[in-house]
């Protein structure tokens, strides 16, 4: 048994432009282990693996496998060299079956016919070697997301690849599918795999790797083993400081009441009964946390609140007057701002400049122009302040959204929001995709959105985002509140609440 | 009088054949383009440039066949004007698509007219320039045994050597659809390019290569309206089959054995509309013929309205192949 590494990278560089994605990184990956890339969105991760499986070509650099140099050209030529890679975006034929999905491009000649007979037991054999069983038959689209991720990974390991890049492969999964991945690769493992996982989860990081990279701004910063290494140490060498992983708030000062809602029903587009018969009250100067296992209902009172949805039955008042009418404009004049759940398709349009978007639906205001026209210098100038105040990066009002990362892009919307200085702000999943530092930016000024006497209705589905930033938790059950606990209530107590077993 | 409607029958039969096979190619080369992703909607004006150069080539050779190759040859060639725009360019596929076909439609006229002087059309071609009629064996023998051999004698006999080609193209395009690495792959890069791309297949050579089988299938249509079932070009004589052929494409879901059918019910239509000219239907009188002319176009609205269901087109359809996310 050799020594050498299965993956040496030396120097690796790549620019997009003006964008410097990867500066000459090193990199050794040892045969045999679960090897952990971490870092921020937009740290360079997802540029390193796809140079290293031929998606881009590195400007300079070299990489050996094996100890031998190789030339990675193209995506054969990965395959070529034993490197398979199961991609955040499954690179799945959706209406073709499993067995298609697998043969195409190592179909064995040009009919099909021999082909498929003998991908059908390559198949098998290596269901039985890995433990990894899937209908062949199945259409892709007609199989859950867990089975489908399976077979990106047979997919390599039918191409004979004995090194495997997995990119954020936990993004789609639910958490138990999540932990069978992770069996499926120690098992992978030690069959004597090597395995690459990207992730910007370090609790991925800490369960499963044997020794883990950490990337920040297109550089590779330090390279631990990971029993000898701490999530904090981790989070800090991401974020290149140290990182509160819980957020610091003093007492909430509640006053009067700005929310009010009464008796709300509120069905979907299907006529379903999403929020049933829901009323509570949000406070000015406090923070009240909705914690729910995602589709009990949430969204749907979201929708309604910020007018988007019209209720069905039930009353919301601002300030103790019902409101007259159901329109997201109306609504915001009335002092409120609402940070959707999903910014890619509520929050933002993705082609538009970051500083058109920093202004989307406030463009009527006096401010960004008079009459039918904008005024794009005063919008310039808002987007750049914004900009500034946020730490929104790249520091450019004209790039297209679409080019920014997640946490960036987030940190957008939350700035156009907040700097409305709204009284009542409803906030959807606000670090939903977002990485460790925006974060905890984004916790900071929610936080002080509450020390300055706002009233937030918090909606999210981590739980330890509701528990860090609520002064009360309401918990949502099948379209129902089905109690309310203080912010230093348990995970055991609040989770049994979320499954619609205790109250 | 039994017999009478069943000549008619046979007869609109028949005429029903002869105008579904230029339906018929378009179809398929749209069936090859759209299942790798390329929107087509210059089949119209490929058809057309095809015609014009096989009527051109025939004329001037004496050879059916010289003028097929002629044929096939143009509109290849636009098809990888098409291929460039919107495969190597990432160009907007109906904007390439339109273009194609008013540049064929200018270009055919123009050049027809400075050539021949004789309005856009072509000199008539003399019978052994074209494709001629093919009397199957037994043919004649068959004409008067009944009902089969009558039909047999009159719809399946009796035609050129093209139409019996692009009843042959519909099992060979499935074959090769679903039977082959190329259509497997030509299948996997209308869905989802990047499992190709992926996969270590190049997108941009698959595209290309799908375009081309349009252009020839293409190329075939259009030598069979200018060479097989006229004698000569006449200006804009696609007259839209170009478009019906997509429709066709749509209303079968993009499948090869279903196109070759509702080629034929398209085909059947425009037959019928012709045998009701000037003829009365009982209980409403004569019946303008635009009425029937339109049936086609109406049929195809109707049914993508709601009966056929939803039409699962190729997904990465229309879509340019961009690497970057």
């Amino acid at each position: 048994m050799s020594s050498l590494p299965a993956i040496e990278l030396k120097g690796i560089d790549k620019k997009f432009g003006a964008v410097h994605a990867n500066k000459t990184i090193d990199l050794t990956v040892a045969k045999g282990s679960i090897h952990g890339i971490i870092g921020e969105n937009g740290a360079g991760k997802s540029t390193l693996m796809s140079i290293l499986y031929g998606f881009y070509q590195a400007d300079s650099g070299e990489i050996r496998v094996n100890g031998q140099p190789v030339h990675i050209k193209d995506s054969q030529a990965a395959i070529a060299a034993g490197i398979g890679m199961v991609h955040q975006h499954f690179m799945l034929v959706e209406n073709f079956s499993v067995l298609e999905n697998i043969m195409l491009g190592a179909e064995g000649g040009a009919l099909l016919s021999k082909g498929v007979s003998h991908t059908r037991s390559a198949l098998k054999r290596l269901e039985e070697d890995y433990g990894l069983e899937v209908d062949p038959d199945a259409i892709i689209e007609e199989l859950p997301v867990g089975l489908q991720q399976r077979v990106e990974i047979l997919k390599a390991l039918y191409r004979g690849a004995d090194i495997l890049i997995l990119d954020e492969p936990t993004g789609v999964l639910t958490p138990a599918e999540a932990d069978h991945l992770f069996k499926i690769l120690g098992m992978l493992r030690d069959q004597g795999k090597t395995i690459l996982l990207i992730t910007h989860k370090l609790r991925e990081i800490m369960a499963i790797t044997d020794t883990v990279s950490v990337m920040r701004r297109g550089e590779m910063v330090a390279t631990r083993t990971t029993s000898q290494t701490t999530v904090e140490e981790l989070a800090e060498l991401m974020v290149g400081r140290r990182v509160l992983l819980h957020v610091d708030k003093g007492e909430a000062n509640p006053g009067a009441i700005v929310l009010s809602v009464k008796n709300l029903t509120v069905k979907d587009g299907r006529g379903v009964t999403m929020v049933d018969n829901v009323s509570f009250d949000v406070r000015a100067g406090e923070i009240v946390g909705i914690a729910g296992v995602a589709g009990n209902g949430q969204s749907e009172l979201l929708e309604a609140l910020s007018g988007i949805r019209k209720p069905h039955a039930g009353e919301i008042l601002i300030d103790g007057k019902p409101i007259d009418k159901v329109d997201p404009a109306r609504l915001r004049e009335l002092g409120l701002a609402h940070i959707p759940e999903d910014r890619h398709h509520m929050g933002l349009v993705l082609k538009f400049d970051e500083a058109e978007n920093s202004i989307l639906g406030y463009h009527r205001d006096a401010r960004y122009g008079r009459g039918p026209m904008l005024d794009l210098k005063a919008v310039e100038k808002d987007a750049i302040a914004k900009i500034e105040k946020y730490d929104i990066r790249p520091p450019n009002p004209h790039l297209k959204t679409a080019n920014f990362s997640g946490g960036n892009q987030q940190k957008i919307v939350v700035a156009r929001e907040i700097e409305r200085d709204p009284r009542l702000m409803l906030v959807g999943q606000p670090t939903r995709g977002v990485d460790v530092g925006a974060i905890e930016f984004i916790h900071r000024r929610i936080i002080s959105m509450r020390d300055a006497g706002k009233a937030i209705l918090l909606v999210s589905v981590e739980l330890d985002e509701i528990r860090s930033l609520s002064d009360r938790i309401l918990v949502m059950f099948a379209g129902h509140i089905v109690g309310e606990k203080t912010a230093d209530a348990g995970e055991q107590t609040l989770g049994l609440m979320m499954a619609g077993i205790a109250a | 009088m039994d017999v009478a409607y069943f000549d008619l029958l046979i007869s609109v039969l028949g005429s029903t054949i002869r105008l579904s096979i230029p339906l018929l190619f378009t179809a398929l080369a749209g069936l090859f383009s759209e299942r790798a992703g390329i929107f087509d909607i210059g089949l119209e004006g490929k058809m057309l440039a095809a015609a014009f150069a096989s009527a051109v080539a025939a004329y001037g050779t004496g050879s059916p066949w010289i003028g097929l190759l002629a044929g096939v040859g143009v509109s290849v060639a636009f098809s990888l004007v098409h291929g460039f725009a919107s495969i190597t360019n990432r160009g907007n596929q109906i904007v390439s698509g339109v273009a194609i076909n008013f540049v064929t439609a200018g270009l055919t006229a123009v050049l027809g007219n400075a050539w021949f002087s004789q309005g856009g059309r072509t000199p008539p071609l003399g019978a052994s320039a074209r494709f001629g009629e093919i009397v199957l064996p037994g043919a004649e023998a068959a004409r008067d045994m009944g009902v089969i051999g009558h039909f047999y004698a009159n719809v399946i006999s009796g035609h050129n050597i093209l139409t019996y080609l692009a009843f042959a193209a519909v099992p060979l395009s499935w074959w090769i659809l679903y039977r082959t690495r190329f259509g497997l792959r030509l299948r996997a890069v209308g869905e989802n390019p990047g499992a190709v791309d992926t996969a270590g297949i190049s997108v941009t050579w698959l595209r290309y290569r799908a375009t081309i089988c349009a252009g020839i299938l293409c190329g075939f249509s259009g030598t069979y309206l200018a060479v097989a079932q006229s004698a000569s070009f006449i200006t804009n004589m696609s007259a839209g089959k170009g478009y019906i052929a997509l429709a066709a494409l749509i209303f079968a879901k993009w499948r090869p054995v279903p196109i070759m059918l509702s080629c034929l019910l398209f085909g059947f239509l425009d037959a019928f509309a012709n045998f009701m000219q000037g003829k009365k239907v009982p209980g409403i009188g004569e019946v303008p013929v635009q009425i029937f002319q339109a049936l086609p176009y109406i049929l195809t609205c109707i049914l993508l309205a709601g009966f056929i269901g939803v039409a699962n087109a190729p997904k990465a359809g229309g879509v340019p192949y961009v690497k970057e996310r």
